[in-house]
């Protein structure tokens, strides 16, 4: 046993800082995109003009880094400068202003900077890291194994049989040898012991279903109704990379996240009239959709005239049709879960930026919530509200606890969700 | 020895067998099961009955509900307007003005739309104070019996240019006579304009204002002695002795929210100082202000002036005052003038009596007091009440001799209200055109040839001015639901101007506050206030002698009087179809849904009606015939204590039509008929009136006997100010003795005097407090609380089962002495109001009986209901010690029901609270309750919540009232208009609810029933009364009390066993 234990030491500890390494990194790097998600998402992409150039490469057109920051901090000053580069962008753009972020230190334009190297670098096929409870491999592998279990079960079950049969024949032989007369058989449909344990495998089978049907109804995970409009995420979050929040913006503020307003939608859309660069879109029934044809749609709706380039003032709101319901006796925040709890969109809705169509990722039970409230860490540290649990930061201080999750300060009575 | 007792009802007092009998069930009626002893076959719903509803429910519902999930849609905004998040609430600044009440407020709208009223914290006038009917307001928008389009010879005109041609047409061809515009007070200085730039263009035409409940005689006495017809401000905060003959200042008396916080503030304890205004009140019935006077004293109605008269010359008026005949009255105007003298100035007296005589006597004490300019102010006048009586009288005259052309009825209600509605009814027929503005088909709109009615106040613009200097403004928070249109847009238009009211209003404000800035800032906040500094006024004294000769030649009393008052809830009946109003206990008789004679005992026992066991326990109450004023009426009696032995009240706002709406309809009778006219004024009193007993019965649905405390003792705790000055621990000496007695080893009784776990509070600990000597007993907060957490309206069949659903209810005491005979004095009478809520127990007795754990305890100290757990057992409810746990015995908001599926099953008011339009005032953040769960006070947990994330979102502690700072304040607190509620964090040392406990008033401090150990969140400071006499129980009853002792121990003491 000891042995095995220094092989596994001697394994860790070189291991152990480059691990470190990686973990830093990647912190920074999420930092950086999510700033620029926050910042810069609704104006530039990495690797395609938007409203704003393309970003990759930004360092090597700006012949000195320090402009640079004070470009990001608040363009109009530079351009006032009258430094050349800044004058060129600003003509490039028909003199369109970039909006200031005076609050970006240089260490989160780092950050940034750092972000778009990254991103415009060839992708690592390991996907968004943003998606926290899913991993893939876990339920082939609990697949496996549990396949492996039902053909264990299976083939002893099968020799426990012939083993039982066999008794019954030895038997039988030994009693006819011995003269012992044999009771006539009872055929296995008229045996007791046949049908007592026919019919508790039946409650029990039958039984487990029901009660699973029944805590399945008014649950619709994978719910994914046609809507009004094709609209795809994939397109708009994973291509695009527009942050949720931008059309989501009430997830931040409100108890609902909020469908985008069309006005939000032609904050774009004025401008982006057909789909012609992006992947071909399917629908579920394998037709294919024409992005363009989607698009003028929206402006149905809106009531714009693409053509003359105005609104005709005819537009109507669109019906989508809503996917995740909650029982009216459920109080649900998103501004709790997004602004003060920092939960990824991802956690609940799953890989939206993956989804054309959206589907109900969880299926929205009691369960499921109280699961992750028993999980989930409070913002303890850095948010002051929880500066009045005076015993727990003392606690963590004493070393007693090590974080502080929802459940510890009550995040699992009644009445946080039901009042 | 005498022998105080605090008392609910009679058979509390006596301890009569009914009574006792009524305490054994928390739910007073048996199952509905009729078990006749012959088998469930024979039963009037035998067993297969049942079997078949069961399958044919169940093959129904399975039906109804089909196996699919029915398709929602989400349907955001074309064009989302910046200031709306959907799901975020917004607060607008308004005003709510009724008869002469003009409360600043702030509408709470919730997607588009209102559904909660909060006072306006920055006016001066209330601090964010409201009333009961201020609170209801909300509902009056949704009112389904409102008129929803302008009518024409009794139909509907499609557009207002048709309507307009119409009036126009109409007003043309009767251009010969007069046009009068009919109003109540108008308080809006914009709409005075518009009414006098009409007036402009129509000669002889002229404006007549009309309080149905009139403040005439006061305007004109004040006209003689101060040269002003108005009425000057009051402070009550600034008066050390407060006289008041019959003026119910604090429930209905012009400006009862302002007085109301100014009386609080002059009442205010400081424990190291202890000092508080004196309070006297001179009444004939028991009236809200009586109630909470530290003495009061009782006479006939006709005695008002000679009252008056006497008080003046006792201050030394150089007046005679007829005899008066009772002694006791006699001592205590002796007293009263005493204090005054000695006052310097620090007094004021009020008179409710609406007669110009007594008010001219009023004015005299009040200078010979001292009060000009101290307790008086004369620089700012209440413009509330501006109605002469006169003048109406003359208006319905001139109709009835034809010299009126148009009548243009605006917020007023004659044919209802007016002494003589017949004659003004008869007199409408004569005039060629009559408009009416009023928003539903009441009694003067049917007799009305046009009607097109205004916006509901929360649908309109407009301003109002109640006092001199504070103006208030209206805005809408909501476009106008139906196809109406403001009344001052129609009087622009009829005067050939095509401005919107709305726009008139802007214009009208930017040019007296100069920039568009000013004027988005005094519409953000609502107010704008330049008080201007107190002032007296001139006195001239010439009129008092003739005021006394007047009085001292008046009529005298017959053998019985009668009182016309109106409620602290119905007012004069304008919000009459409002069901939270309707179904709101009244303060002192409890009752509900209905108006009644309120008699004193002493005419119950002569009417020959035993007011025995039984009396208080049944819901009948004898009827009696009232004739008088040559009008009879049958109406029941109500028997209660603190009434003038030969005194009957009658309220006025009941009585309804029809068409006013469905919870008003057949409720009560109208007993405005009984207002008399004297030639100047309204007499609000009858002078002589006969009555005999009839043999019917009537049912009156009234509270009082509900929730008792099973003869547990002492749930409300009193003492008399010289009391508290000479041992101030006399109440935190004896919740010592808990200490003593439970807790020897630790001093700590909470944890030592339990078996129970000590469990921690590590966050935020939630905590009330209540003010028992702030709290009048008005009763907002029971109207708050249900607009706030979507509490049902169950109509009277149900409050006469005791179903009543209210989460904060109002226990009235009255408290009188025993004497050594047994005898009870009710003359020496104290009323103590406690209001009494889920008490939030920290070792709650309900927790551990719920089958399910549908209750449970949070970390923050809450008791937790959760509905969806519920099963309905009531095991909680049975062993809450002070009975706040509701029961729902019916979908009484119609949310699982099939629509109208339970028509006929419950009132057609609760029916009426169902309606699609009705349910829009729901507060969308709390769970609509469905049969068959339990329900109570939950803190206001949807505030808590939404306080906290507030503070999570801004990244800073929370804020519970340290430093003036609010993130959550319940809606109870919100309403107060004395703030005698105030809510916290107790964990938190500085919030105010933390510094009352354990510093400024630790001596007045109690829990109630604190030794049944169940550590209440709730805690209330003891009602002091300054006064001589001795209040509260004597030192030794204090110890007896705490200990079970007698047979109401007994009782108390087997349910302790229980538990």
């Amino acid at each position: 046993m000891s042995h095995h234990r220094s092989i596994v030491k001697s394994l860790l500890f070189p291991l152990l800082p480059s691990l470190f390494i990686v973990f830093s990194a990647q912190v920074r790097a999420q930092d950086g995109k999510q700033l620029f998600n926050q910042k810069c998402a609704s104006c530039h992409a990495v690797d395609k003009k938007l409203v704003g150039p393309a970003l990759k490469g930004v360092e090597d057109r700006w012949p000195e880094k320090a402009q640079l920051y004070e470009w990001i901090r608040n363009s109009a000053a530079v351009v006032k400068s009258g430094y050349p580069r800044a004058v060129e962008v600003y003509n490039e753009y028909n003199k369109l202003q970039m909006t200031a972020f005076p609050e970006l230190k240089d260490a989160d334009i780092d950050a940034i900077l750092g972000y778009i190297n990254t991103a415009g670098a060839p992708k690592a096929p390991t996907g968004d890291g943003g998606v926290a409870s899913v991993d893939p491999n876990a339920k082939t592998q609990q697949g496996d194994s549990a396949l492996l279990f039902g053909i264990l079960t299976l083939i002893l079950a099968v020799i426990a049989l012939i083993l039982l049969q066999v008794n019954s024949n030895l038997r039988k032989m030994t009693d006819q040898k011995e003269g012992i007369p044999t009771p006539e058989p009872v055929p296995f449909y008229r045996n007791k012991a046949y049908i007592a344990t026919g019919a508790i495998l039946l409650f029990m089978v039958g039984g487990y279903y029901t009660f699973q049907g029944a805590q399945r109804l008014g649950r619709s995970k994978d719910y994914q109704p046609e809507q009004p409009i094709y609209y795809s995420h994939t397109v708009h979050a994973g291509i695009n990379q527009i942050n949720c929040l931008y059309c989501h913006g009430g997830a931040q503020e409100s108890k609902h996240a909020n469908i985008p307003s069309v006005n939000v939608c032609m904050n774009c859309h004025m401008g982006i009239n057909e789909y012609a660069k992006g992947p071909k879109l399917y629908r579920e029934d394998g037709s294919e959709v024409d992005g363009t044809a989607e698009i003028q749609k929206l402006y149905q709706y809106a009531g714009w005239d693409p053509a003359a380039r105005k609104y005709t003032g005819k537009g109507k709101p669109i019906e989508w049709i809503r996917i995740h319901n909650l029982p009216d006796h459920v109080y649900f925040n998103h501004s709790q879960h997004v602004k003060a709890g920092k939960q990824q969109c991802q956690t609940c809705h799953g890989e939206i930026q993956k989804m054309d169509e959206v589907y109900q990722f969880s299926d929205l039970s009691m369960g499921w919530c109280v699961n992750c409230h028993r999980e989930s860490k409070v913002q303890f540290a850095d948010n002051k509200f929880y500066s009045i649990y005076e015993k727990f930061h003392e606690d963590i201080k004493n070393k007693k606890l090590d974080s502080v999750t929802v459940e510890k300060i009550g995040g699992t009575e009644c009445q946080k969700c039901h009042y | 020895m005498d022998h105080k007792k605090y008392w609910q009802s009679l058979g509390e007092l006596k301890q009569s067998d009914a009574y006792q009998d009524s305490l054994k069930d928390e739910f007073s009626e048996d199952l509905p099961f009729e078990a006749n002893g012959k088998g469930t076959l024979e039963a009037s719903t035998p067993r297969r009955d049942f079997l078949k509803y069961l399958g044919f429910s169940t093959a129904a519902a399975m039906a109804a509900a089909s196996c699919e999930m029915p398709v929602k849609k989400s349907i955001p905004y074309l064009n989302k307007p910046d200031a709306i998040i959907p799901g975020v609430a917004n607060y607008y600044a308004t005003t709510f003005v009724q008869d002469g009440n003009v409360v600043p407020v702030v509408a709470k709208v919730r997607d588009g739309r209102p559904i909660k009223i909060e006072g306006n914290e920055l006016s001066s006038l209330t601090g964010g104070g409201t009333s009961a009917q201020v609170q209801a307001s909300v509902l009056d928008l949704y009112d389904t019996a409102r008129l929803r389009y302008p009518m024409g010879n009794g139909k509907e005109v499609t557009t207002f240019d048709a309507f307009d041609k119409m009036v126009g047409e109409a007003m043309t061809a009767a251009a010969g006579l007069p046009t009068v515009i009919l109003t109540g007070t108008v308080t809006s200085p914009s709409t005075k304009q518009v009414i006098a730039d009409f007036l402009a263009k129509k000669p002889g035409s002229r404006h007549v204002q009309y309080d149905a409940l009139s403040a005439s005689g006061m305007l004109l006495a004040n006209e003689a002695c101060y040269g002003k017809r108005s009425i000057p401000s009051y402070h009550f905060e600034n008066a050390r002795v407060i006289v008041s003959l019959g003026a119910d200042f604090l429930g209905t008396w012009l400006s009862p929210v302002e007085f109301s916080r100014q009386y609080a503030a002059g009442r205010r304890i400081n424990q190291a100082n202890p000092e508080m205004s004196k309070h006297i009140q001179f009444e004939s019935m028991l009236s809200l202000t009586g109630a909470n006077a530290d003495d009061r004293f009782v006479h006939r109605p006709s005695e008002t002036g000679a009252v008056a008269l006497a008080l003046l010359a006792k201050i030394g008026g150089a007046v005679t005052a007829p005899a008066l005949a009772d002694d006791r009255l006699k001592k205590g105007i002796d007293m009263a003038a005493n204090m005054l003298k000695s006052a310097n100035g620090a007094a004021l007296v009020v008179c409710g009596s609406n007669d110009p005589h007594v008010q001219t006597i009023v004015n005299a004490i009040n200078e010979a007091v001292g009060a000009n300019g101290k307790t008086i102010n004369w620089a700012s006048t209440l413009n509330t009440y501006q109605g002469i009586d006169k003048d109406m009288a003359q208006l319905v005259q001139d109709m009835n001799e034809g010299k009126v052309g148009t009548l243009l009825i605006h917020g007023v209600n004659p044919a209802y209200d007016y002494y003589d509605a017949k004659k003004f009814a008869d007199g409408l027929k004569k005039v060629a055109v009559s408009v009416s503005f009023n928003d539903r088909e009441d009694e003067t709109t049917v007799l009305c040839k046009y009607a097109i009615p205004d916006h509901h106040y929360l649908e309109s613009w407009g301003d109002a001015e109640a006092k001199t200097g504070l103006i208030s403004f209206i805005q809408p928070v909501i476009a106008p639901l139906f196809k109406t249109r403001a009344f001052q847009t129609s009087l622009l238009k009829w005067s050939g101007n095509n401005t919107e009211y709305g726009d008139y209003v802007k214009s009208y404000w930017l040019n007296r506050l100069g920039s568009q800035e000013a004027f988005d800032k005094a519409l953000q906040d609502g107010v704008i206030e330049n008080a201007p500094l107190p002032l007296a006024a001139a006195y001239n004294n010439t009129t008092i002698a003739s005021a006394a000769s007047s009085i001292a030649s008046g009529k005298k009393g017959g053998k019985a009087e009668l009182v016309i008052y109106p409620k602290v809830s119905m007012g004069s009946g304008k919000q009459a179809n409002n069901p939270w109003l309707q179904e709101m206990p009244d303060p002192i008789t409890k009752a509900t849904w209905d108006n009644y004679a309120v008699i004193s005992y002493a005419m119950a026992q002569e009417l020959g009606i035993k007011i025995d066991d039984n009396y208080e326990v049944e819901v009948f109450k004898p009827v009696i015939k009232i004739k008088a004023a040559g009008k009879e009426l049958s109406l029941p009696i109500l028997a209660i204590p603190g009434m003038q032995a030969n005194t009957m009240a009658l309220a006025v706002g009941y009585g309804r039509s029809e068409k006013v709406g469905r919870a008003a309809a057949n409720v009560g009778q109208n007993a405005f008929p009984l207002v008399g006219f004297n030639g100047t004024t309204f007499d609000y009193h009858v002078l002589d009136v006969s009555y005999e007993k009839t043999n019917e019965t009537f049912d009156i649905a009234y509270t009082q006997s509900h929730n008792q405390y099973e003869g547990r003792k002492e749930v409300v705790r009193e003492y008399a100010l010289s009391e508290i000055k000479k041992t101030p621990k006399i109440l935190a000496d004896e919740r010592h003795k808990l200490v003593e007695d439970y807790a020897k080893n630790t001093n700590d009784y909470r944890a030592e005097g339990t078996l129970y776990p000590n469990y921690p509070y590590p966050g935020a600990k939630w905590g009330m407090n209540i003010d028992l000597n702030s709290c009048t007993g008005c009763g907002a907060c029971t109207i708050a609380c249900t607009a706030e957490n979507n509490v049902s309206v169950v109509g009277k069949s149900e409050v006469l089962r005791a179903h009543e659903m209210h989460w904060l209810r109002i226990d009235r005491y009255f408290a009188t002495y025993r004497d050594d005979s047994g005898g009870d004095n009710l003359d020496d009478l104290n009323v103590v109001f406690m209001p009494m809520l889920c008490q939030h127990c920290d070792n709650a007795p309900c927790e551990n009986v719920c089958p399910v754990n549908a209750t449970n305890h949070s970390s923050e100290g809450l008791n937790q209901m959760t509905y969806n757990r519920c099963i309905g057992t009531r095991y909680c409810a049975n062993n809450c010690p002070y009975k706040v746990r509701r029961f729902n015995w019916a979908d009484y908001t119609g949310s699982d029901s099939f629509q109208d599926n339970q028509r006929g099953l419950l009132d057609d008011s609760v029916m009426m609270m169902n309606d699609d339009l009705t349910r829009m005032v729901l507060n969308p953040d709390v769970t609509v309750r469905s049969r068959g769960v339990i329900e109570k006070c939950s803190f206001c947990v949807q505030r808590l919540q939404e306080g906290k994330l507030k503070a999570k979102k801004e990244n800073r502690p929370l804020e519970t009232g340290a430093g003036g700072k609010w993130d959550i304040k319940t809606a109870c607190q919100q309403a107060c208009p004395t703030n005698a509620i105030v809510f916290g964090n107790v964990n938190d040392k500085n919030s105010p609810v933390s510094k009352i406990r354990n510093e400024e008033q630790t001596n007045r401090l109690f829990y109630a029933l604190e030794q049944i150990h169940v550590l209440p969140s709730v805690s209330y400071l003891a009602k002091i009364r300054n006064t001589d006499r001795h209040v509260g129980l004597k030192h030794e009853e204090h110890q007896a009390a705490a200990e079970p002792a007698g047979a109401e121990g007994k009782a108390a003491e087997k349910t302790e066993a229980a538990h």
